[in-house]
């Protein structure tokens, strides 16, 4: 069996953990904003998860809950994991709750500016 | 070495002639040096030429006669004039007290002319921007120690992008002269080995002549690609002393510009062959363009054979309304590359590979290669010719498969020879269906670029891509130049501005020191005030704390640019290095105990929060309270132009997105 299959068996079972911990918890997108700032996410991803320089778009339209999740505590890429004694499993959810509430992005065309 | 006798005095009929010859002895210059940086011809003088230089543009050596009681520095100063050099950006020392005094008096204040400056780290960084603009090399004088030590972090940086100034600083000497106390803490033996790993050549003359060819040489060496500062200790005894009878009969040597080292032709054949038979080839450059000649040359290169070129940007290179120009897709094009020619790439190998910081490999990072085994690799640069090894801004070693050592700007018109030679008519469909598929991507990333800046358009603090393209409105229909980005922006003037003139981008700072934005975006600003174009810098905050004399340097000498303060309350860079130790460690970062910061304890700018504007209006500029709302920045944008056309230095105050 590949390494690659054991990390991925892992992920997902991780994945499922956080989900079931997250749904027995009350998801609220307000608090879920000031812990956005507070975790410090939107200095990399913006305050609103619009993205930047430094790190990716993560709203509107988030990523489906587990694979957000399992990239948060198991990335090894430019950004550290966040693992559960730094960032626990309703406060992640509170996050994704406010990611969820981001509304859609204005058509660019419709930006005057974005058409100079 | 022919020389001729000394013109003391220049009439109308000489000050015509002379004229005349100077403008064939520009034109010989240029034709063996290459083009100049654009603006360069363009610097209105005002002023007669001295004899000095009349003599010397007629290619003679000048005497000069030793008057009794003149003193040194008299003479030191005619070689200066002797180089046209139009600044000397300096913070006043006793140390160089004999040739202020010369620079202000015998020499009228004119080429050049002393710029008050309130840090020597801001006197090197003005030198900087000024040179970005220009191709000319300024002079910075200092306090030969405590100075020089303040002006290291900016000769760092002129070192690392690769930029000439003159460093001159004062010391005295010799011991038995100097007064005790102060004076003696502030010299030194040998002043310029705190900065000899950082210059490309320096000296400390110890007689008139001396200094004459050590000046003359210093300026020559720096303005060879690849160019860089240098560093010239002035003895203060020998700046008071008079000339006399034992000071010989004096003569400036003639400048001559030296013509740029350029690339093996043979090698540049080989490479041209893998070029023109290349499926997937990619042009990487960086601090390759070194004028507006260096830009059209490489778009005469990638057109010739429908090559991408990507833009690390260090640079104005390539055009970003151009097709070819791919920047976007760099990491896309380099992973499918079958050959990459890296153009004055500072760092090759972190072009070709990938590090991550990610703790892996026992804390130390982890390496992938970014390109498919196989793919070749080809190189043009200069660097190899710094024989320094303390700083390692080299970067990682990277094998490649032909390696050439030369300027790239002056080899590229060897380059397309080759290309054009080794190009056969059968691969011109190849090159056409690529620059279609080029047009399409060009397309497309621009497109993306917009759709992307539209997330978050209404949010505050206001987002990088809103504050980018709000400065673009407000300057589009001018001849502008941005003279320097810090703070977080990124690449996001590079996709709303249209960057299609060397000037309008000079760059960032080379050595990543802080504290380059403000003053080298005032020397820039000086610079294109001349020209009759608009300044405009994304100003750092962080990094407008180091040194905010520099503000008032602008206000003095009446140098009127627009800058938009990036005003994220933070050094966001540190924010998330704190950030990822604490996560490698599992601890939550601390934010403070009794005032709660937005950001790991130690990379804040807040609580209390900086008042910018009573900063930037106490030094004689016009500025706006902090603007959040992003409603309210088009307007005050608007107002800010006609305050910079108007003659004055504007900062607009903008609370932003972190990046």
């Amino acid at each position: 069996m590949s390494v690659l299959h054991n990390v991925c068996k892992v992920a997902a079972l991780a994945g499922c953990l956080i989900l079931g911990q997250a749904a027995a918890h009350a998801a609220s997108a307000e608090k879920g904003k000031t812990l956005f700032m507070t975790y410090g996410c939107f200095q990399c991803h913006g305050t609103v998860g619009q993205g930047g320089n430094a790190g990716p778009r993560l709203a509107p339209n988030p990523l489906p809950y587990e694979a957000l999740a399992n990239f948060v505590r198991t990335t090894n890429r430019q950004m550290p994991p966040y693992r559960e004694a730094v960032l626990p499993n309703e406060d992640l959810a509170d996050i994704y709750a406010y990611l969820q509430s981001v509304p859609p992005t204005p058509d660019y065309k419709t930006i005057p500016l974005l058409n100079n | 070495m022919s020389k001729k006798r000394p013109q003391s005095e220049v009439s109308r009929r000489k000050f015509l002639a002379g004229a005349a010859v100077t403008g064939a002895a520009t034109s010989a210059s240029v034709a063996k040096a290459g083009t100049p940086p654009i603006g360069a011809a363009k610097i209105p003088t005002v002023l007669r030429p001295t004899a000095q230089q009349i003599a010397l543009e007629a290619n003679v050596d000048v005497e000069v006669k030793p008057e009794h009681g003149r003193p040194g520095s008299d003479f030191m100063v005619d070689v200066i004039k002797s180089l046209d050099i139009d600044y000397c950006y300096a913070n006043p020392a006793s140390s160089y007290r004999g040739i202020h005094e010369s620079l202000i008096n015998y020499g009228k204040n004119t080429k050049p002319e002393f710029i008050t400056c309130m840090h020597e780290e801001s006197s090197v960084a003005m030198a900087h921007g000024y040179f970005k603009v220009t191709g000319k090399p300024q002079m910075v004088l200092c306090h030969g120690t405590v100075g020089l030590m303040h002006a290291t972090m900016a000769i760092y940086n002129a070192w690392a992008d690769r930029v000439p100034v003159i460093v001159v600083g004062g010391n005295d000497l010799d011991a038995a002269r100097r007064a005790p106390g102060v004076p003696t803490y502030h010299s030194g033996q040998d002043i310029n080995a705190m900065v000899r790993d950082i210059t490309k050549w320096d000296d400390n003359p110890v007689s008139l002549q001396h200094f004459a060819q050590s000046f003359v040489r210093a300026y020559k060496m720096s303005m060879t690609p690849p160019y860089e500062p240098v560093m010239i200790a002035l003895d203060g005894g020998l700046q008071e002393e008079p000339m006399n009878e034992h000071s010989g009969n004096l003569y400036i040597p003639k400048y001559i510009k030296s013509a740029p080292p350029h690339a093996d032709t043979a090698a540049l054949r080989d490479a041209a062959k893998l070029l023109v038979n290349a499926e997937n080839p990619v042009i990487v450059v960086d601090r390759m363009a070194r004028s507006q000649n260096g830009v059209n040359l490489l778009v005469q290169l990638a057109e010739l054979v429908q090559v991408p070129v990507v833009d690390q940007s260090n640079r104005m290179n390539f055009p970003n309304t151009h097709h070819l120009n791919q920047s976007e897709q760099a990491q896309a094009l380099i992973r499918n590359a079958d050959l990459i020619v890296g153009l004055e790439v500072s760092d090759f190998w972190n072009t070709v590979n990938l590090f991550i910081d990610n703790g892996l490999d026992n804390g130390f990072g982890a390496r992938q290669s970014r390109v498919k085994p196989g793919t070749k690799l080809v190189t043009i640069s200069s660097a190899e010719l710094n024989q320094k090894s303390n700083y390692q801004d080299f970067q990682r070693f990277q094998s490649v498969d032909i390696s050439m050592v030369g300027d790239a700007e002056a080899s590229l018109p060897y380059f397309i020879d080759a290309v054009k030679s080794a190009s056969s008519g059968d691969r011109k469909a190849a090159y056409e269906k690529r620059g279609e598929a080029m047009k399409k991507a060009w397309t497309q990333s621009h497109e993306r670029s917009r759709q992307t800046a539209a997330v978050g358009w209404n949010a505050a603090p206001i987002s990088v891509p809103r504050l980018t393209a709000e400065v673009w409105a407000q300057i589009k229909d001018m001849d502008y130049s941005l003279v320097s980005s810090r703070g977080g922006i990124g690449a996001w003037p590079n996709r709303l501005f249209k960057m299609e003139r060397h000037h309008h981008w000079l760059g960032g700072s080379g050595g990543g020191g802080v504290g380059y934005g403000l003053p080298a975006s005032v020397g820039a600003a000086h610079a294109n005030n001349k020209l009759g174009r608009f300044s405009v810098s994304f100003q750092g905050d962080g990094d407008m704390m180091f040194a905010p004399g520099a503000m008032w340097t602008a206000a003095r000498h009446k140098i009127p640019y627009l800058s938009v303060l990036h005003n994220n309350k933070g050094y966001h860079q540190e924010v998330m290095h704190v950030q990822r130790m604490s996560n490698r460690r599992n601890r939550v970062a601390n934010l403070g105990t009794v005032i709660k910061d937005m950001g790991p304890v130690g990379t804040r700018i807040e609580n209390p929060d900086v008042n910018y504007a009573k900063l930037a209006e106490s030094m004689g500029w016009w500025a706006t309270p902090p603007i959040s709302d992003p409603a309210e920045l088009g307007p005050a944008l608007k107002r800010a132009v006609e305050v910079v056309k108007s003659g004055q230095p504007a900062l607009v105050d903008v609370v932003s997105q972190p990046r």
